[in-house]
């Protein structure tokens, strides 16, 4: 179990090395721009260059690489171009905006589509369809729309819940709850709809296969073969949507928190972006990746804890 | 050659007509309003240089904020007093490309490489996988906005890296089909007949997987174009193109003073990637056929009890069982068409047949455990005169374990690969009895031990995939007669075995029923089985019982031309095989 862990691990850190440097790659071919827009109009191409010279920009696109990622090991993330802020702490502080955001929509995401999925694949029917409406909704509304729709009914409207807005969860929780409760519903309506049909298809799967008939003839209930048996079994693919799921909410948060004004992740990364600010951006990847990475070996565990054969490979 | 793969089911032979895909395609409304909607928005966006004479950028200050019905202005104008018609037709544009562009790069990239990976060697695919499972573990939206110093905003060089990020998905999908096409007998053939690996790559993989490109292609317009909306909300890009989402973003920072302006490219946007979706889906039920229904996991079947026979002695009796399976015409297909058994304590009947005679489909209905869509439509079923088919589910869960126990054909799949063979059978043991766990513990090491496991610890804590297929049905054989039941039911108990082990599960059996003094009923089509274990024989082919007896009648005198055509070919069989290091229960019979 455990060299499983460390397999999944160092396959986690060799996808981090790869997308920083395609990034990074990928970046160096707007160096030129970056440069440009740091010194505006007052730009000559003597500045330009003594300028490029100075950031390193105009080293080998390997070098610069391998001492950014060197930097990384020695907790030096970089500091922004524009704003002389370290990147790291820049880069928590947001972070953890965000992640409280997706945190609780994947929680409640994964309580209501396990409810809701066994509920479907065990009695049919009324709470089938209904699942399955829910799913069409979460697949056919996009969270954008969901979330003006829902600000305008609530918030601007109603005037039960704030439109925009931010109350960190250590200054007064029932204000964060409140703030961030629109974003939470969009982001878990979205979310269910894939999570709740992998969780009904593959419980419906598991329920027809013969190991549930012999455990049914040998007099075990049928609550303990549905949760105990069948559940576990299903779990496995419903964790690889989980993680899917955390990196689609990961990205679709960074739309929902500018539509209700969060100082998340979203506005940050696009303001980098938009000023080219590469330390930052480079910062912003390594910590996404990480996040994917962790989350990633997390449900990696999960599943070779829950299924045995998973451990093997 | 066996007898299941001669004999075809009478009943399976009728297949409705088959329709082509375009056909379900008209008939379904869903797919038609969906794609009249998705026309009428395309040529929308083409015919928008004809509909509109406005430049969808022109600011004119005298409209600023017009509100809808304006002369000139049918849905007013922004706060830039741009004309909100013109955008929004413009936008149609926008859209469509942002769509095609994501969707054509993901296509090609996924299907070149799935081909790639799905038809070459173990080492490519690997590679191959791994590097899409890469680029699916990076949030895209993230990638798109950080790579704005990259794309300059562009739309579509948003989009080509878009279609990148989306090829996963396409990937999957054909290499997916592709391994399973290249395994079908057909490629093989092509293959021997000469064609070179292109040749058949084009002929009957592409025609293969055409319906599930087509359906994830509906989808991923749909998500392209979500994201290209998105992004623009989000101010990525021109804001000289206009699009739904920058549309969506000034609509929305003007929302308390002009409301109805994000409605309209709200309006546009939701209708076309619902129609997109729903049209994907629609797409998904003509291919593919209408998805799996969820069915109550626990319902008993309908049940109509004729008369229970309570004057019979024997330990179980049927009596004119009949059950039937739902067809998708709303009438109801026989599968048993009205089957009587007896059976004595302690005795071995042998029910025989080929699959589809519906030999399982009566043992599960003893047992209480056909699928939840059957439904015995008349009969009865009586264990010690008690009637079972009224039986609640509780009462019968009681019974179950208790005193009829099973088991089945395949050894493998009836242990939940997540439980320790040890768990799984304590489990069992516990629910028939009120055993404290380590006495169950105890009882199933004894038991394995029984069965002639010779390492019961060992075998105890191993999870199924750790054992052999001959040991799973030893474990089975254990968990099935762990409450002494007074009758077992084997389902074709060593098919699925090597000949080698058959002999010996059969001697189990036998040994352990003579031990518990249980009736077996023992479900197979193989008579080398049954004249080593039954004293009486029931033959069965269409859902009913053909020609009973004892066992010495109908080998040495079989009545009914079908039970002389079975015995006929399992003798023909027995020839072929009498190479094979052990057959002594087949040897019994010549």
């Amino acid at each position: 179990m455990i060299l499983y862990a460390l397999r999944r691990l160092v396959a986690g850190l060799v996808l981090a090395v790869l997308v920083t440097f395609i990034t990074f790659l990928l970046l160096s071919t707007s160096f030129e721009s970056v440069v440009r827009s740091i010194l505006g109009l007052a730009a000559t191409p003597e500045s330009i260059a003594s300028l490029t010279h100075s950031l390193g920009y105009d080293r080998p696109v390997l070098v610069q690489y391998f001492e950014w990622l060197g930097g990384l090991f020695t907790g030096d993330f970089g500091t922004s171009l524009f704003t002389s802020q370290p990147v790291a702490v820049a880069v928590t502080a947001r972070l953890t905006v965000t992640l409280s955001l997706v945190a609780t929509a994947l929680t409640i995401t994964v309580i209501i589509s396990v409810l809701l999925g066994v509920a479907a694949a065990t009695r049919g029917g009324a709470i089938d369809r209904i699942s399955q409406g829910i799913s069409l909704l979460g697949y056919i509304v996009p969270g954008l729309l969901l979330a003006i729709v829902l600000v305008v009914v609530f918030a601007v409207n109603l005037r039960i819940l704030p439109a925009t807005g931010f109350v960190p969860f250590a200054e007064n929780p029932a204000k964060w709850a409140a703030s961030i409760t629109i974003p939470v519903i969009v982001l878990v309506i979205g979310g269910i709809a894939s999570m709740t049909a992998q969780i009904r298809g593959s419980m419906i799967d598991e329920l027809r296969k013969d190991y549930v008939r012999t455990l049914r003839t040998r007099g075990i209930p049928t609550n303990a073969i549905v949760l105990r048996h069948a559940l576990r079994n299903a779990s496995g693919p419903a964790l690889t949507v989980l993680s899917l799921e955390f990196i689609s909410m990961f990205g679709g948060s960074l739309i929902i928190e500018n539509v209700f004004a969060l100082p998340g992740f979203g506005s940050y990364s696009f303001n980098a972006a938009l000023q080219g600010d590469i330390p930052v951006i480079m910062g912003i990847t390594v910590f996404s990746v990480m996040l994917v990475v962790t989350v990633n070996l997390a449900t990696d565990i999960a599943n070779g804890w829950l299924n045995p054969k998973a451990r093997m490979h | 050659m066996s007898i299941e793969q001669l004999v075809v089911e009478p009943s399976q032979v009728t297949v409705a007509p088959r329709r082509s895909v375009f056909g379900k395609l008209l008939r379904d409304p869903q797919a038609v309003i969906t794609m009249a909607i998705l026309f009428i928005i395309v040529m929308l966006g083409i015919f928008t240089p004809w509909l509109t004479s406005i430049d969808p950028n022109e600011a004119q200050l005298s409209a600023y904020n017009a509100p809808p019905g304006t002369p000139g202005h049918i849905l007013g104008a922004d706060q830039s007093g741009r004309d909100i018609a013109s955008r929004l037709l413009h936008s149609i544009s926008t859209s469509v490309i942002a769509g095609l562009i994501g969707a054509s790069v993901a296509l090609v990239i996924g299907t070149v490489f799935g081909l790639i990976g799905g038809y070459f060697g173990t080492k490519i695919r690997a590679g191959t996988e791994w590097l899409f499972n890469l680029i699916m573990t990076f949030p895209g939206l993230l990638l798109l906005i950080l790579l704005m110093p990259v794309t300059k905003g562009d739309y579509r060089a948003t989009m080509l890296i878009f279609g990148v990020l989306l090829s996963p998905g396409i990937f999957r999908i054909v290499r997916n089909l592709v391994v399973g096409v290249k395994n079908e007998l057909f490629v093989d053939a092509a293959r021997v007949s000469g064609l070179s690996n292109l040749r058949i790559l084009a002929r009957h993989v592409l025609f293969v997987i055409r319906g599930p490109i087509i359906i994830a292609t509906a989808f991923m317009i749909g998500s392209a174009i979500g994201i290209q909306s998105g992004l623009a909300f989000l101010g990525v890009g021109s804001n000289t193109v206009p699009s739904f989402g920058a549309m969506i973003a000034e609509g929305f920072g003007n929302l308390y003073v002009q409301p109805v302006q994000f409605v309209w490219p709200s309006l546009m946007l939701g209708l076309m990637t619902a129609s997109l979706v729903l049209l994907g889906n629609s797409l998904r039920d003509a291919f593919e056929g209408v998805r799996p229904k969820a069915s109550r996991a626990t319902r008993r079947p309908v049940t109509v009890i004729t008369e229970s026979a309570a004057a019979d002695d024997a330990l179980l009796v049927v009596q004119d069982l009949a059950i039937g399976y739902p067809t998708p015409s709303g009438g109801v297909r026989e599968v048993v068409t009205g089957v009587s058994l007896r059976l004595e304590a302690g005795k071995t009947l042998g029910l025989v047949g080929e699959s589809g005679s519906g030999k399982t489909q009566t043992a599960f209905a003893v047992l209480g455990v056909l699928p939840p869509d059957a439904r015995i439509l008349r009969g009865s079923i009586t264990l010690n005169g008690r009637e079972l088919l009224d039986l609640p589910e509780a009462k019968m869960r009681q019974l179950r374990g208790r005193e009829i126990a099973y088991i089945p054909q395949e050894p493998m799949s009836n242990l939940d690969p997540s439980y320790t063979v040890g768990a799984q059978l304590v489990e069992g043991i516990r629910a028939s009895s009120k055993m404290t766990a380590k006495d169950a513990k105890a009882r199933v090491l004894e038991l394995l031990a029984r069965v002639g496991i010779t390492d019961p610890r060992r075998t105890f804590d191993s999870y199924p995939h750790q054992i052999s297929g001959g040991m799973a049905q030893r474990v089975l054989i254990a968990g099935a007669v762990a409450s002494r039941p007074t009758l077992l039911i084997a389902d074709e108990p060593t098919t699925a075995l090597d000949v080698t082990v058959q002999a010996d599960i059969l001697d189990l059996l036998r040994d352990l029923q003579q031990e518990m003094g249980m009736a077996v009923l023992i479900v197979t089509h193989n008579f080398g089985v049954v004249a080593d274990l039954c004293d009486h024989i029931a033959v069965m082919t269409d859902g009913t019982v053909v020609e009973e007896g004892t066992a010495l009648d109908i080998f040495r005198n079989p009545q009914h031309e079908y039970t002389q055509m079975l015995l006929g070919s399992i003798l023909e069989d027995t020839v072929v095989r009498t190479d094979a290091p052990s057959r002594p229960t087949t040897e019994a019979v010549s």
